[in-house]
C-alpha cells in the first residue's frame, strides 16, 4: 500500500507490521512521533501489543530486557539523551543475547541544548555489542526496521538491532512509503534461552573471567555471522518486495576517482554532489555507509576518500574516518560537518571534494568556507 | 497451621554469610510462591548467595539485573508473560539500596503502571555485599563504613513512598517471623497488580553481632517497636499479632540497640530521637488501625 508518511510513522508502521509482543518506550524528541503513532495503533487495536509506559529510558530498555528474556518480540525506540541515559542497559542486553530492536533518531548531545541531527548519540553506543544500521530515506526507515527484527532474531545473531534515522531531517520530512504485509518474512520469534521455569536457569550471575571471556568471544563471533546473515536478509527481502539495499549504497563508484563516504541523509545529499561534480568533469562516486556494526570491510582502490563524519571523538577525530582509515589503509580527507543539525547542502559537499586534501581534517564552518 | 511445602527452591551450598537472614526469608519467600515463578534479582546480596556460573543455588529461574534496573526488568517480563498468557509469578527480590535508592525511579514507575508483580525489599539497612556502606535504609546513628561516626540522618520511610501509590497489597515482615513471611507471600500473589513486602533482615557481619543471634535480633526489632508488622490491604491497615502486643507494652529500645556493634558510641541525642521516631510511627500506625486517623 503506497501511502506518504515522515520517517518517524514509517518505523511505526514497520513495528506494527512486525508485531512485537512488549514495547516498552519513553518519549524524547525527535523520536516522540514514534510513541505517539505506536500508542494509537495500540488505542484503535490495530496493534495487539503490551503497550508499556515507563518512566525513562533506562526503564524502557529494562523493560525490554525483561519482556526479551522471557521471550516475546519487543521494541522501542529513543534518541540522544535517551540513548545515553540507557547507556548502562544498551550493553546489557547485547550481553544478555537479547534480539531487541530499537529505532534511534539520531540527535545531538547537550550542553548546548540541541534537538538536531547528529551521529554522536549512536557512535558512543558503538561498543556495546548492538548492529546497528544507518538509513537515509523513509521508505528505508520501514524496510530496515522490519528487516531488523529477522537479523536481530535469527539464531546466528541473537543481538539487538539499532536502527538510526537523522533527526528532522529525516524523521520528520514526508515521502512516499510502500508498506508491506510481511506474511512469513517476519516468522513468530523464537529466543532459545528464554526463560523456561520447566528448566530453571539462572541468567547473568556472578561470572568469572574464564567464562565470561568465552561469553565476549561468542558475541563477537555472532557479530562476525551477522555479516552473511544481513546479507542474507536482505537479499530475500529483495526478491520478496523489490527493494535491494546493501552494507553500503554505492552511487556511480565504477569509475570513480574520488570518493565520498557519509551516513544517513548526508549520504543521500553526496548522491547530488557526484552529478554536480561529474557535470564539472570530476569523476566522483558516492559510497554511504548503511551498516556502522558489523564494520564492513571496504575497497577503495588507491582511490581519493572523502569522508564526512556528523559526529566527533574529541582528542581523536571522525569516527567515520578513522574506522575506514584503521580498516582500508586510506588516508581520507576528513570533514566534520552538519554537527547538531548544521546544514549542509549538496553543493557544500561538492566543495569539499573540489578542495580536498587527503590525510588532513576539515571542520566545516569553523575552518572557514561555510 | 499453615502448610509449608517441603520443597526447597533455595538449595544447599549457598554463598550466604553464616546467619543470614535474608537468604532465610528467599527460602519461605520462594517456598510460598511455588515452582512457576520468576525472581528478577538487583546487584545485591542475592546476587552473591545464589552462586557463581555455571553453578547455581537457585532451583527457579533467576533473571540478574542492573541494579537501578529491577522493577522495570520484572514490568517487561510480567507483560511478556501477559502476552504469552502465562501465570508465571514474577517476584523482585531487592536489597534495601537497589530500593529505596538507586532504584527507586523504577520501582515507583512500575507501581504506577500497575504492574502485576510482587516487589520484595529485604532490608538489612545497608550495603551488605559490598562490605556495608550506608544506604537510605541505614538508621539514624548506625555505623557503617560510609558513615563511620554514625550516620546523621534517619532511615527513609520507604513504606510510605510504596504506600502513596495505593498498591493493592503492602505490608512488612520480619525474618525472625517465617511464617508470617510466608502467609504473606501467598496473600500477595493471589492478588492482581502491584504488590509490596518489606522484610527486616538482620545481618550478623553488618550490624555487628554474632550470627546465631540473628533470629533473636528480628524478634527484638518487633518487641521493642523498631520493626511494626502489618499489612495494608486496598488501604485499609491491619498491625499483625506481635506488633499488637509490643505496641501494649514494647521492650526497652536499649534492648534492641545493646546487642549489635554498629551502635556503639551511639550519642544519648541520637538514641533519644530514635526513641521519639518509633513513638511517632507506632501511634500513626495504631492510630490509622483503629480508624481515628
Amino acid at each position: 500500500m503506497l501511502t506518504i508518511a515522515t520517517g518517524n510513522k514509517a518505523v511505526a508502521a514497520a513495528v506494527k507490521a512486525a508485531k512485537p509482543g512488549v514495547i516498552a518506550a519513553y518519549p524524547i524528541t525527535p523520536q516522540t512521533e514514534i510513541v505517539e503513532q505506536i500508542a494509537e495503533y495500540v488505542t484503535s487495536g490495530d496493534l495487539a501489543t503490551q503497550y508499556v509506559p515507563v518512566e525513562s529510558e533506562h526503564s524502557a530498555m529494562a523493560a525490554c530486557i525483561g519482556a526479551s528474556a522471557a521471550g516475546v518480540r519487543t521494541f522501542t525506540a529513543t534518541s540522544s539523551h535517551g540513548l545515553l541515559y540507557m547507556h548502562e542497559m544498551v550493553h546489557w542486553a547485547a550481553g544478555a543475547r537479547l534480539p531487541i530492536v530499537m529505532a534511534n533518531v539520531n540527535r545531538a548531545l547537550g550542553p548546548g541544548w540541541n534537538v538536531w541531527a547528529e551521529h554522536s548519540d549512536a557512535f558512543s553506543q558503538r561498543d556495546t555489542g548492538w548492529l546497528q544500521v544507518f538509513v537515509s530515506t523513509v521508505q528505508e526507515a520501514y524496510d530496515a526496521t522490519l528487516m531488523a527484527f529477522r537479523i536481530a532474531e535469527h539464531e546466528d545473531v541473537l543481538l539487538p538491532v539499532m536502527v538510526n534515522l537523522d533527526g528532522f531531517t529525516l524523521s520528520h520530512i514526508t515521502q512516499s512509503l510502500e508498506a508491506v504485509d510481511p506474511g512469513d518474512f517476519i516468522p513468530p520469534v523464537r529466543v532459545p534461552h528464554a526463560i523456561d521455569v520447566e528448566n530453571p536457569c539462572v541468567y547473568g550471575p556472578l561470572t568469572g573471567p574464564t567464562e565470561y571471556y568465552k561469553f565476549r568471544w561468542d558475541m563477537e563471533r555472532s557479530m562476525r555471522d551477522a555479516v552473511g546473515v544481513i546479507a542474507d536478509v536482505e537479499r530475500e527481502f529483495a526478491e520478496r518486495f523489490g527493494r535491494q539495499y546493501g552494507v553500503t549504497e554505492d552511487y556511480r563508484c565504477e569509475d570513480a576517482e574520488v570518493i565520498i563516504v557519509a551516513v544517513g541523509t548526508l549520504g543521500k545529499e553526496a548522491e547530488v554532489a557526484v552529478d554536480l561534480l561529474r557535470e564539472e568533469g570530476i569523476a566522483a562516486g558516492s559510497m554511504r555507509l548503511r551498516w556502522f556494526r558489523p564494520f564492513p570491510k571496504l575497497d577503495f582502490g588507491g582511490r581519493d576518500v572523502v569522508v564526512i563524519d556528523r559526529d566527533y571523538s574529541f582528542g581523536f577525530g571522525g569516527v567515520v574516518a578513522h574506522s575506514i582509515r584503521s580498516t582500508t589503509g586510506a588516508e581520507p580527507y576528513s570533514v566534520i560537518a552538519g554537527l547538531g543539525g548544521q546544514e549542509v547542502t549538496y553543493g557544500d559537499i561538492a566543495g569539499f571534494v573540489r578542495t580536498r586534501q587527503p590525510g588532513a581534517e576539515f571542520w566545516f564552518g569553523v575552518n572557514g568556507n561555510v | 497451621m499453615t502448610a509449608i511445602p517441603k520443597e526447597e527452591y533455595l538449595l544447599k551450598c549457598t554463598s550466604a554469610c553464616a546467619g543470614c537472614s535474608s537468604s532465610l526469608c528467599l527460602r519461605y519467600v520462594t517456598k510460598a510462591a511455588g515452582p512457576d515463578t520468576v525472581l528478577v534479582v538487583p546487584a545485591c546480596c542475592t546476587s552473591v548467595i545464589q552462586g557463581i556460573y555455571p553453578n547455581t543455588a537457585m532451583d527457579i529461574p533467576v533473571y540478574n539485573i542492573a541494579f537501578a534496573a529491577a522493577a522495570a526488568c520484572a514490568s517487561g517480563m510480567s507483560n511478556a508473560f501477559r502476552a504469552l498468557e502465562r501465570d508465571t509469578n514474577v517476584i523482585v527480590y531487592a536489597g534495601d539500596g537497589g530500593t529505596v535508592d538507586i532504584g527507586i525511579q523504577a520501582l515507583s514507575g512500575a507501581f504506577e503502571r500497575g504492574t502485576d508483580f510482587l516487589y520484595i525489599c529485604y532490608d538489612n539497612e545497608a550495603y551488605g555485599n559490598t562490605g556495608m556502606q550506608r544506604s537510605g535504609a541505614t538508621p539514624l546513628g548506625a555505623r557503617t563504613t560510609t558513615t563511620p561516626g554514625g550516620k546523621p540522618t534517619p532511615k527513609k520511610d520507604l513504606d510510605r513512598i510504596v504506600e502513596a501509590h495505593n498498591p493493592p497489597y503492602m505490608a512488612t515482615a520480619c525474618s525472625a517471623y517465617p511464617l508470617d513471611l510466608y502467609k504473606k507471600v501467598k496473600k500477595a500473589l493471589s492478588i492482581e497488580g502491584p504488590k509490596f513486602i518489606h522484610i527486616l533482615a538482620p545481618c550478623p557481619p553488618g550490624w555487628r553481632y554474632s550470627s546465631e543471634k540473628t533470629v533473636e535480633m528480628g524478634k527484638l526489632a518487633v518487641k521493642t517497636g523498631s520493626w511494626v508488622l502489618y499489612e495494608r490491604e486496598n488501604g485499609a491497615l491491619t498491625i499483625n499479632g506481635p506488633s499488637k502486643a509490643a505496641m501494649k507494652k514494647p521492650l526497652p529500645l536499649e534492648d534492641y540497640i545493646r546487642g549489635q556493634g554498629r551502635f556503639k558510641g551511639i550519642t544519648p541525642e541520637a538514641l533519644e530521637e530514635m526513641r521519639r521516631q518509633i513513638q511517632m510511627t507506632n501511634a500513626r500506625l495504631s492510630r490509622e488501625a483503629e480508624g481515628i486517623c
